[in-house]
């Protein structure tokens, strides 16, 4: 696997967990949708997740009451059942409906900025704060020299309303 | 006739606004006395206006008076008398209504309870309030004016949608309000400090109480509106990274940053354009919000009114609010004088670290909010930036937040021993240690992540008690002593203190619901025992009845625990009359470790209904720790430092006490 | 002096954002709608039983790709915008320039039959697709749409809710007679 794909399973890999992280309540799926075989059912459970009720205002097809999105789970799973791995069920809503389908945009160069963004972010305010430590004097902070002390003890003595 | 008076009031209350934004302004800037003066008592009458018109709204919708209508629009006779007060907000016209009048309230709370400031000072700020009150009045005004009459009078409303019409829904847009209106003041006071071209402790002395309410109502209207959302959809969900939760999110994030950098300038001088910019941005979020809400642009569970004439009104007002900001922020902030120096490893540099992740944090939810947008401005495809991409963009910058947050407050000013501080977390790493085994050892089935997020909770509530141990002597003094200082603790010690521990509760009450949610989903007939989570369900019947604007099939199931009956609960399903619309009530259990939740779905014609049965461990933690949260704020408001003896600016060698 | 150009970033970055809400809001773009991933490809392979009762045939794909240049309309009995379009439909099937053809959605064959045969029936063919399978194969995600096919049996325009004559005159008509060519 060439590197950048590895990376991109990796992120990806990281971004499915983190993404199941998620409050994982379903509202919807009725007894008679779910799978006898556990695995494949939970397997269908996390990939309804990630995908958008598309006649709902931003809702999974895992928790829509809607027909549409019930359709879909059932579609989800008659296609994990005949074998399809989770990209091929994945890449046959998107032939259909587009990216847009997708509640995880996918890893493409018109998403670079999504989801690199916050990392280039953070070095970026990272990068500002370093100038920012850099551009104070750090004398100051790391104690005074012997003259400068004897010049405070003057001053202190000379004058005693200052600090 | 009450309409008109308030539809009356409110057209005064822009005069009134147009005076208070314009005299006090000028008589700041000439060194007038007697215009500044006018700023409190016009921004007084301003609340009392307001207040008029609100009021008179309000009973209209309690009398029913059809010939208004906003009324007409979105109430109903038959409607319970607290949906009736309710339904004012409920909607986009009387939203906005609840809206400015929460601005003029605190104009008027810093007229009345600001006594302690400079007339310069509370002239400049109580006239920008002004301005953002002229702006959002001429918009009501002028495009979403509640007092519009409608003849002929229908005989009954519209009503309102059944899924508004409960208790927790009524709190929740008042305190949300008060929450991201009330860092209004936070960003007229850095108009107004740009504006003299001075930021010292004082300000930040006297920015912090009006953050701190803000701040307090922003955590409780949101952690309501996730209550709600957790107990009405029927599902057990509470947060969806819905645009619009995001919006209102977005601005409790930089208003958290702002809280703690303004400590940093009142006590180091230091971060000052920073701290003004961050003003800055918080009630701008708060503003982008009320925008993206209310016109339409992105999809979303909460959608308004959704017309874009009135978009581009708010758009209008954004860049003049907004834009004007930030040119005079780029113009006048670079003449600000930095003050304090610090070594990175500080308080200082911890604070500036949470500031660096809460700031990235806050870009990355507005980043994946309005991506949609920008892509397909660009000509791009539409896509979805749902939940899992904020999963797994927020929560990796939060972790190494949590971690410092228990460390930082351990550093002393200016210069710290990281070192020292560590070692003195020793005991909270152990216990973190624990947390993480038991997690791992309590794992069924959940994310391997569940170890982390309890971790961190762990780590953070020791270490915030490590901190309050450690300034009280705790078992290296005599418990006397220890007992003497911890009454002696200022009280936004005990804010602080209260407010982290609050959130390890909540990261805990996160980590156990994604983690170890348990669900049943089944058709069931009476008799039938559903077992879940080391609980039985047993349904007992499913009964017709009849409520004051709906009809509800509730069911009652008997809730067992090693045979001993623990509670019962009925769930309903109900149908309003009017909108004949269904919503699901959930029967909920909360025995402080979990909630039991039961819902109960359709009939399958032949005796059995369709149940769904959540088991939600940990969940009332995620509501108890946004308590605990407000709690600490409201205790660190209550500390006397922060009203009585607020600095007057005399000479530049006044230091604020530690 | 880019110290003083970073204290415009603030403001730059917010004209930007300020500039995408413009274009949000002057465009004719509605978040809620969903396009289809199948314009400029084929049909998607399908085939539908007929309606029973009103004497017209199913419709499957190889109806698509021989016969000219086809409106494929998806409706539904109880779908009120269908019925407001309803008329516009009938209008197109008299004036004989394209071939409208039917599919009807989530439907009871019994509902859809009596409505037809109340309000009238402009469909050459029509396909049941009463699980709605066919429908999420064309991408539709809800009723009424309405695509263009041309003579190869290809999608070539999607056209998400009722059809207004604004619609049909601007940009249907036209596209059917550059594609009838």
């Amino acid at each position: 696997m060439s590197p950048g794909r590895g990376l991109r399973s990796s992120l990806g890999i990281l971004a499915l967990i983190l993404g199941l992280l998620a409050p994982a309540g379903a509202a919807a799926v009725l007894p008679d949708e779910v799978l006898d075989d556990p695995v494949l059912e939970n397997r269908a459970r996390a990939l309804s997740r990630l995908i958008r009720c598309l006649v709902c205002q931003n809702e999974s097809i895992d928790t829509s009451n809607a027909d549409l999105a019930r359709e879909l789970r059932i579609l989800v799973r008659e296609r994990l059942t005949d074998g399809d791995s989770d990209a091929e069920v994945f890449d046959f809503l998107v032939a259909r409906y587009g990216d847009f389908v997708l509640l995880r945009p996918r890893m493409k160069p018109a998403n670079y900025l999504l989801w690199f963004g916050p990392a280039a972010l953070l070095l970026f305010g990272a990068a500002g704060v370093t100038l920012y430590f850099r551009r104070r004097r750090p004398s100051a902070v790391d104690g005074l020299s012997a003259e400068e002390e004897a010049r405070v003890a003057r001053l202190i003595g000379q004058d005693p309303d200052a600090e | 006739m009450i309409p008109e008076i308030g539809h009356f009031a409110l057209i005064l209350a822009l005069l009134v606004a147009l005076a208070q934004g314009t005299v006090p302004m000028l008589g700041a800037a000439r060194g007038r006395a007697d215009w500044m003066a006018l700023a409190g008592p016009t921004a007084v009458l301003q609340l009392v206006l307001m207040l008029t018109a609100f009021l008179a709204l309000m009973q209209a919708y309690v009398v029913s008076d059809f010939t208004v209508l906003n009324v007409a629009q979105n109430s109903h006779t038959s409607k319970p008398l607290i949906y009736k007060i309710s339904g004012v907000w409920g909607n986009h016209e009387g939203s906005m209504l609840l809206w400015i009048l929460i601005l003029a309230l605190f104009g008027a709370a810093v007229a009345l309870f600001g006594g302690n400031l400079p007339a310069t000072l509370k002239a400049r700020v109580l006239a920008v309030q002004a301005w953002i009150a002229i702006g959002f009045l001429l918009f009501t005004i002028l495009t979403s004016n509640p007092f519009e009459r409608l003849l002929p009078a229908p005989e009954n409303g519209g009503d309102l949608n059944p899924l508004l019409q409960d208790p927790g829904l009524a709190f929740h847009p008042p305190m949300l309000y008060t929450g991201y209106v009330g860092f209004s003041i936070a960003f007229s006071f850095a108009i107004a400090a740009l504006i003299e071209g001075k930021v010292d402790a004082a300000w930040a002395r006297w920015v912090r109480p009006w953050t701190l309410v803000a701040w307090c109502f922003l955590t409780a209207g949101i952690a309501l509106g996730s209550w709600w959302a957790y107990y009405e959809l029927g599902w057990g969900g509470w947060w969806f990274w819905d645009p619009v939760e995001n919006v209102s999110f977005m601005p409790w994030l930089m208003g958290t940053a702002l809280l703690h950098t303004a400590v940093v300038v009142e006590k180091r001088d230091a971060l000052k354009v920073w701290t003004i910019l961050l003003a800055i941005l918080t009630f701008s979020l708060s503003l982008i919000g009320t925008f993206i809400v209310r016109s339409g642009l992105l999809t979303s569970v909460h959608a308004f009114a959704n017309d874009p004439e009135r978009g581009l009104f708010i758009l209008l007002l954004l860049c003049l609010t907004i834009g004007g900001s930030l040119a005079l922020f780029a113009v006048r902030a670079p003449a600000l004088k930095s003050g304090g120096l610090f070594h990175p490893i500080s308080r200082e540099g911890a604070l500036v670290l949470n500031n660096l992740l809460l700031a990235t944090a806050c870009a990355t939810v507005f980043l994946g909010t309005l991506y949609p947008l920008f892509l397909e401005a660009l000509g791009g495809d539409k896509v979805s930036v749902g939940a899992p991409y904020f999963n797994a963009t927020f929560l990796p910058i939060m972790a190494p937040l949590v971690v410092a947050m228990a460390i930082g407050p351990l550093l002393p000013w200016k210069r710290a021993d990281l070192p020292g501080a560590l070692g003195r977390l020793k005991v909270a790493a152990l216990l973190t240690l624990l947390a993480a085994l038991m997690a791992v050892y309590l794992q069924r089935g959940g994310p391997l992540v569940a170890w982390l997020g309890m971790a961190l909770a762990a780590w953070l509530f020791a270490g915030a008690l490590t901190e309050w141990a450690g300034r009280i002597k705790l078992f290296r003094a005599p418990l006397s002593e220890s007992w003497r200082r911890a009454g002696r603790l200022p009280r936004s010690a005990y804010g602080m203190t209260l407010a982290h521990a609050g959130l390890a509760v909540v990261i805990a009450g996160i980590t156990a619901s994604a983690a170890w949610q348990g669900e049943v989903v089944r058709i069931m007939k009476p008799g039938d025992i559903a077992e879940l989570g080391g609980y039985s369900y047993r349904l007992e019947g499913v009964e017709t009845h009849r409520g004051p604007n709906y009809t509800s099939d509730t069911a009652s199931f008997t809730v067992l625990r090693d045979g001993r009956e623990v509670t019962v609960l009925t769930p309903e399903k109900r149908i309003y009359d009017v909108q004949r619309r269904q919503t699901t009530e959930a029967a909920i259990h909360s025995t402080g470790l979990a909630d039991l939740y039961a819902v109960i779905g359709d009939a399958d014609g032949r005796g059995g209904w369709t149940v769904r049965i959540y088991h939600e461990p940990l969940v009332p933690w995620i509501w108890a720790g946004a308590l605990i949260m407000v709690a600490g704020g409201a205790v660190s408001l209550s500390d006397r430092r922060l009203r009585v003896g607020a600095p007057t600016r005399r000479r530049k060698t006044a230091a604020a006490p530690a | 002096m880019t110290r003083r150009a970073l204290y415009l970033l603030p403001l730059l970055l917010f004209a930007l954002v300020a500039g995408y809400f413009l274009w949000g809001l002057a465009s004719d773009r509605n978040p809620n709608l969903v396009p289809s991933a199948l314009i400029d490809k084929p049909a998607p392979a399908f085939d539908l039983p007929p309606l029973d009762g009103l004497g017209r045939p199913g419709l499957a794909t190889a109806d698509l790709q021989n016969g000219g240049v086809a409106l494929v309309n998806f409706f539904a009995s109880w779908c009120l915008p269908c019925r407001a379009e309803h008329p516009l439909l009938m209008d197109l099937a008299e004036s004989g320039v394209v071939r409208v053809l039917g599919i009807d959605f989530r439907d009871s064959p019994e509902d859809a039959r009596r409505w037809l045969g109340q309000s009238g029936n402009p469909y050459e063919r029509i396909g049941v697709d009463e699980r709605g399978r066919t429908s999420i194969d064309f991408g539709v995600s809800g009723v009424p749409e309405t695509f263009v096919i041309d003579r190869e049996g290809r999608i070539r325009y999607q056209h998400i809710g009722p059809l207004m004559a604004r619609d049909i005159e601007d940009k249907i008509l036209p596209l059917i007679e550059s594609l009838s060519e």
